[in-house]
């Protein structure tokens, strides 16, 4: 018996209609918008204005914080506004914005495509060369790495778990790295481990993708004989941290605290291969795999896109939008968003451009809960969403709160789950964004 | 018989007890409260509406009596002849404050600013403001799935079909402020209701620059500072690309109005359309001189 998290879960149906396509580089944009913004925490401040010459991988927005993470330039060229643009979400966002030359690479990046074992660095220069490189949580959450790897005093870890579940349907970029780059992911692996000072490392994959695990296995007997793959029973939301502890090693996460709490760090296999490339090639966060998918579209593929380019450009190099689009989802279809701009640009934590048809996007017409349970027995988190979602749109936040409406991960498991098609997610979101608040409020 | 005699005096004793302990015990737990706080509470309204600042009107009336005076005090939904009324009751001299009405900052009707996309997600400004900017190209703009009229204790508010934006019903309005606290776009303002009900005020929120709110809304304040201008009692100030008038230094000459290329500005319950003074008196050559609109009884 495969092993998963023991409470809730769905069993979405997979479509990973993309997993066969190589990674292939995407051809350069014209030109490129990097947000100033693209992680969790404090913005960066721009190092640029107009009118300057920047080279591909040079610094661009220098981190103001702690909880912060720098930008680089993803491309060479001339800048041609440091301003405001408008993101996916159609929301004013300040970016740099680079017009596109042929590459030059700002020096000290290795370009090469040798791989580089060995790594002879202090856990001190691992977590200052990865804060420099401006890298966040590749699955999409974007928290700053070098933070995650500041363990708290008092606070022991014992395991680093490497995150190769993917679990949202379509998605496949994470597959194709795990294929295609295995063995960059376990030096980043080892890497990581050593910043955090622990010996044991464990990588959970799905069992849908059998042969990463076994490829992943095969190379970690030659790279990394610390680490073990763990292969997962499917379930939805099995890639979220928690849930993946939980699955892994049968702690749990006490309600509001960390991954630390229990003695592990989470590092997604995207982050580890930009670990690797930041420790070992000293080459920042300026492109990510991004999947580019949908029932419709006429050229599946997994790309590899300069942060920075326009979503419209990926989509026109996969044939353009279908007839049929009804939406573009920045993301996959349970945790992702609709994009109410083309125009806006790829950034660090956009995992996929999924093209859903009109008839599969559409939400169904919400009716009356018939309090069924279902959304109950389907919370990873043991919550009762019906009843959040009902204390949300009635604004009574002192019992929202005792509910424990913060422990929700916004999975949507609930409003997948719902006969009734009840935007559960939607009003738990905001009820949790406020009690959030009042908290916060109440501590200050 | 004797047994019917024997129950009837037992049970008058033990009613003569409990009666004296009742007596002393409410004697030893009473609760003096001042009788005044029940003859302001039935002045108040008795909305409950918290547009006070407090819990609600029995809190109001407590704090009133307990109170040096009333200045600090004062009841929206009452109004001036409420705290006059309570003011001469408890003895303390009351607020005078000129009756307030909710007004929209926003003039994106349907007509003014297509939709450029598709929201199908739930019917609630809060939530479709956590998830995007809207199905327009303003992100400033009113989102229109009512949670200000939701909101509205007095019935005040009503979504107008046509428009897709909230109407205020001026005499139902009480100025409250439940809609300010609501939208999440912070699009109501209390204003002055005005004399005769009149008021000018700058029905705009966006804070983009002129070109780029006037690509997304064609009665978007673009921040060109003509009002500013044009204003001869420096009423209007300009911030952030977005004009704002000062209900308190505005003497409705409404020269600001017949000066707005967008028609921002709006002018409500003048009697006639607002025409440049001079330039051989010819209002039909202002364009986008709007029409004095109404916003009474609706």
């Amino acid at each position: 018996m495969l092993r998963t998290f023991p409470i809730g879960g769905i069993h979405p149906q997979e479509n990973k209609i993309s997993r066969e396509c190589r990674i292939e580089a995407m051809p350069l944009p014209e030109t490129v918008t990097i947000p100033l913004s693209q992680h969790i925490g404090s913005p960066t401040e721009a190092v640029v204005s107009k009118g300057m010459r920047v080279r591909t991988g040079q610094l661009i927005g220098r981190s103001t914080g702690f909880v912060s993470a720098n930008v680089h330039a993803s491309v060479t060229g001339t800048v041609t506004g440091v301003d405001t643009f408008v993101d996916a979400a159609g929301l004013r966002r300040v970016g740099v914005t680079i017009r596109t030359e042929p590459d030059e690479w700002a020096e000290g990046i290795d370009t090469d495509d040798r791989i580089v074992r060995d790594c002879r660095l202090s856990a001190q220069e691992i977590v200052a060369r990865i804060a420099a490189a401006g890298i966040v949580g590749m699955g999409g959450a974007t928290f700053p790495t070098h933070v995650k790897l500041s363990i708290p005093a008092g606070k022991k870890v014992d395991v680093l778990i490497i995150n190769g579940v993917e679990c949202e349907p379509y998605l496949t970029d994470d597959y194709r790295i795990m294929m295609e780059r295995g063995e960059e992911i376990l030096i980043g692996a080892r890497i990581l481990a050593s910043a955090l000072g622990v010996g044991r490392i464990l990588i959970g994959i799905e069992n849908n993708k059998p042969d990463a695990v076994e490829a992943l296995s095969r190379l970690a007997g030659v790279v990394a004989p610390e680490a073990e793959v763990v292969p997962l029973r499917v379930k939805y939301p099995q890639g979220s941290e928690k849930h993946l502890i939980a699955a892994l090693t049968g702690r749990q996460v006490p309600s509001g605290g960390l991954p630390v709490d229990v003695g592990a760090v989470v590092q997604n296999v995207g982050t580890a291969l930009a670990v690797y490339e930041a420790v070992q090639k000293n080459r920042p966060l300026i492109e990510r795999v991004v999947t580019v998918t949908g029932p419709s579209v006429l050229r599946q593929a997994n790309l590899r896109v300069r942060i920075g380019t326009p979503m419209a450009r990926l989509i026109d190099y996969c044939g353009g939008l279908p007839a049929d689009t009804g939406k573009v989802i920045a993301g996959g279809p349970m945790m992702g968003r609709a994009v109410a701009n083309l125009e806006a640009p790829v950034v660090k934590g956009t995992s996929a451009l999924l093209i859903l048809p009109e008839k599969e996007a559409r939400r169904t017409t919400a009716q009356t809960c018939i309090r069924c349970g279902k959304c109950v027995s389907v919370c990873p988190m043991g919550l009762e969403p019906y009843l959040l979602s009902r204390l949300a749109q009635k604004a009574v936040w002192d019992e929202a709160e005792a509910h424990h409406v913060t422990d929700c991960i916004e999975c949507g498991s609930c409003s997948w789950r719902c006969p009734s098609g009840l935007p559960l997610l939607d009003h738990i979101r905001v009820g949790k964004t406020e009690v959030m608040r009042i908290i916060r409020s109440r501590k200050a | 018989m004797e047994g019917l005699v024997y129950t009837v005096l037992a049970l008058s004793v033990l009613g003569v007890v409990c009666a004296l302990i009742l007596y002393f015990v409410a004697q030893k737990f009473r609760v003096v409260e001042d009788p005044r706080i029940d003859d302001v509470e039935k002045m108040l309204p008795g909305a409950n509406c918290g547009g006070c600042g407090y819990a609600g009107c029995r809190q109001f009336a407590a704090t009133a009596v307990e109170a040096a005076d009333l200045s600090a005090q004062f009841c929206p939904v009452g109004g001036a002849e409420t705290m006059k009324r309570i003011g001469d009751f408890l003895g303390k001299s009351a607020p005078e404050r000129e009756p307030m009405v909710a007004v929209l900052r926003c003039n994106g009707s349907c007509a003014n600013r297509p939709r450029i996309n598709v929201y199908d997600g739930a019917a609630s400004c809060a939530v479709e403001s956590a998830l995007y900017a809207g199905e327009t190209a303003c992100p400033f703009g009113c989102l229109g799935q009512g949670d200000c009229v939701a909101a509205c204790n007095f019935g005040a508010l009503s979504m107008d079909p046509e428009t897709g934006l909230p109407v205020v019903d001026q005499d139902k309005c009480t100025g409250c402020g439940a809609c300010v606290k609501r939208c999440p776009k912070q699009l109501f303002e209390l204003r002055r209701k005005g004399p005769k009900d009149r008021r000018v005020y700058v029905a705009c929120r966006n804070r983009d620059k002129g070109a780029v709110a006037r690509k997304s809304c064609e009665a978007a304040c673009i921040g060109c500072g003509k009002c500013v201008r044009a204003c001869p009692f420096e009423a209007i100030t300009l911030g952030d690309n977005l004009a704002y008038i000062d209900y308190n230094k505005c003497r409705l000459c409404r020269k600001c109005v017949v000066e707005c290329p967008t028609g921002a500005i709006r002018d409500v319950n003048f009697p006639a359309p607002a025409t440049r003074p001079s330039q051989n008196g010819a209002a039909e050559s202002g364009q986008g001189a709007p029409a004095a609109d109404t916003q009474k009884g609706e």
